[in-house]
């Protein structure tokens, strides 16, 4: 726990304000990706140009305008940590996640379970997100960080989605998956690993079929069939055995839905259905729970039927406005 | 021990026929000693829409005020309520800000969408939804509670039904659980109403 804490020079700071202090001289035009000192709570913040209270302080102040990562609760919760309670798991997906290169483009499978240490969470989570309309990508790793790091939720103009959207609007073009693979990997890279999303990204643009995997550090591969995630050994055997050139389309999807399913049935942390993406040129299929091996067959059809009912000691009754619709009949006013 | 059982906690929602139910448990604690057994885990952020916090007692106030303040500068803005899928990104970014140093809660939000339809919805503490068909749960016995919830739910229940489904799987998970407990609080909203009942539950 000791690493946390670096003394260098008179202040003790966390490894994180090290890593903001380094990726400024790195990159000092991604200075936007960090929110202001986060040390420095006197100071009202630029993000609070529309609720300028004087004095208030960063912490209080809710609207940060140019988004990225906050950091004033670290101390607090680097106190706690100290005092004996153990930090937070987050929402893992485990995982088997694989694409392939066919004869006319990409396809993408994704087992759907997402967990939180040995707990399923989630019997049907989605993988595969969207990155723009010929281009998608699967996510391995901490379920926030890949819905975040593919998604367009937060306002924050980083997040990459939305910059190829952007992107879109200034070239007049079809985004490629070069475009997005850059900016994914600078974005991890950026944050050093911290931002734990492994992933495979697929598309088919004017240069013809891509596919690539992304490590959390930042590291990039190009290949012609992909796995990752912690079901990624026992696809790529079923990958290495039967894969051969110019698949067609139905070859190339039964044989990603084997190498998922051989990750669901063999790796603890994937699981429940094979979800699967097939993108082409100028068109894409996104085939949700393609296959479903796993169902549920025990449940009763009776049902429970509760004997005893629970006791309640007070019932308090809101009822609810009715919407009403108002609809303009007759003439407008005369000015 | 872990932080989210500091103060202990147990949610859950369900999603009924045009209803939704959303239910925790009462007790405050720190670590093993009771300090209060009224504790208001769940908040209305508007009539249609909910939100129940578990883990550390402070942030889910703390959390619950910041919520109610971006609701209400929505509605200035909009002139209308949140709709439940608009209010959980709002969490969700929220929480995902604070991704290095996150609040040490984790929210369930409940709500009735356009036409009636009901929506759940959990987090995890860095802002991962995971939106849910039938039940969410959150707490230090949501283990118990997916257990409970995976044998008692039926889709497609009426209010009354759903309210006495949640109820049971909520006070059978909480007899199992020493942080969680000393009652019950349930909502049933259904277009038309709200319902809040509170429930007796072992107090122990």
């Amino acid at each position: 726990m000791d690493l946390l804490k670096v003394n260098w020079g008179r202040r003790k700071h966390s490894l994180f304000y090290y890593l903001f202090l380094a990726s400024k001289q790195l990159f000092p035009l991604d200075l936007y990706l960090f929110s202001p000192n986060p040390f420095r709570f006197d100071q009202p913040s630029s993000s609070s140009r529309l609720f300028d209270f004087g004095r208030m302080s960063q912490a209080g102040v809710d609207v940060p305008a140019k988004g990225g990562f906050s950091f004033d609760l670290c101390k607090r919760n680097d106190m706690l940590i100290q005092k004996g309670l153990k930090a937070p798991s987050f929402l893992k997906t485990g995982t088997t996640i694989v694409g392939l290169i066919f004869k006319d483009g990409v396809i993408l499978g994704a087992d759907t379970r997402a967990t939180e240490g040995p707990i399923v969470a989630d019997k049907n989570c989605e993988k595969i997100h969207y990155m723009a309309p010929n281009i998608y990508c699967c996510g391995a790793g901490t379920a926030a960080d890949t819905e975040a790091v593919t998604g367009i939720f937060l306002s924050n103009i980083d997040m990459v989605s939305s910059q190829l959207r952007l992107h879109r609007y200034q070239t007049g073009r079809d985004s490629r998956v070069i475009t997005a693979l850059t900016l994914l990997k600078k974005h991890l890279f950026s944050y050093q690993g911290h931002v734990s999303a492994a992933l495979v990204l697929g598309g088919v643009d004017i240069t013809g079929p891509h596919l690539h995997t992304i490590y959390p550090h930042g590291s990039t591969d190009t290949l012609p069939f992909a796995t990752m995630g912690s079901g990624s050994l026992a696809a790529m055997s079923v990958f290495e055995a039967k894969y051969k050139e110019g698949l067609t389309r139905d070859e190339g999807i039964k044989l990603v839905a084997e190498a998922i399913c051989s990750g669901i049935f063999n790796d603890l942390g994937s699981g429940s259905n094979v979800d699967i993406c097939v993108i082409t040129k100028g068109h894409k299929e996104y085939l949700r729970n393609y296959m479903e091996p796993n169902p549920r067959t025990y449940v009763s059809s009776k049902g429970y039927s509760f004997t005893k009912k629970t006791e309640v000691l007070r019932t308090k009754i809101t009822p609810l406005m009715e919407r009403v619709e108002i609809t303009e009949v007759g003439e407008a006013m005369e000015e | 021990m872990s932080i989210f059982e500091y103060n202990g906690s147990a949610v859950v929602a369900m999603v009924g026929k045009n209803c939704f139910a959303i239910a925790s448990d009462r007790r405050l604690g720190v670590q093993l000693q009771t300090i209060a057994t009224d504790f208001q885990r769940i908040s209305k952020i508007h009539d249609r829409v909910f939100i129940a916090l578990s883990g550390l007692a402070t942030d889910v106030q703390t959390l619950y005020q910041r919520l109610v303040f971006r609701h209400k500068l929505y509605q200035l803005r909009e002139e209308r309520d949140m709709k439940p899928e608009t209010f959980a990104s709002l969490v969700s970014a929220i929480l995902y800000e604070k991704r290095f140093g996150p609040y040490l809660c984790q929210p369930v939000i409940a709500g009735l969408g356009e036409d009636d339809k009901p929506f759940i919805c959990t987090m995890d503490s860095i802002g991962a939804k995971e939106l849910a068909k039938d039940f969410v749960v959150s707490g230090t016995a949501s283990e118990s509670l997916y257990g409970a919830c995976e044998a008692m739910y039926k889709p497609d229940m009426e209010a009354e039904e759903l309210f006495e489904t949640i109820s049971q799987a909520l006070l059978s998970s909480v007899d199992r659980d020493c942080l969680s407990g000393w009652g019950g609080h349930v909502y049933v909203v259904t277009p038309t109403e709200i319902k809040e009942r509170i429930l007796k539950g072992r107090m122990d």
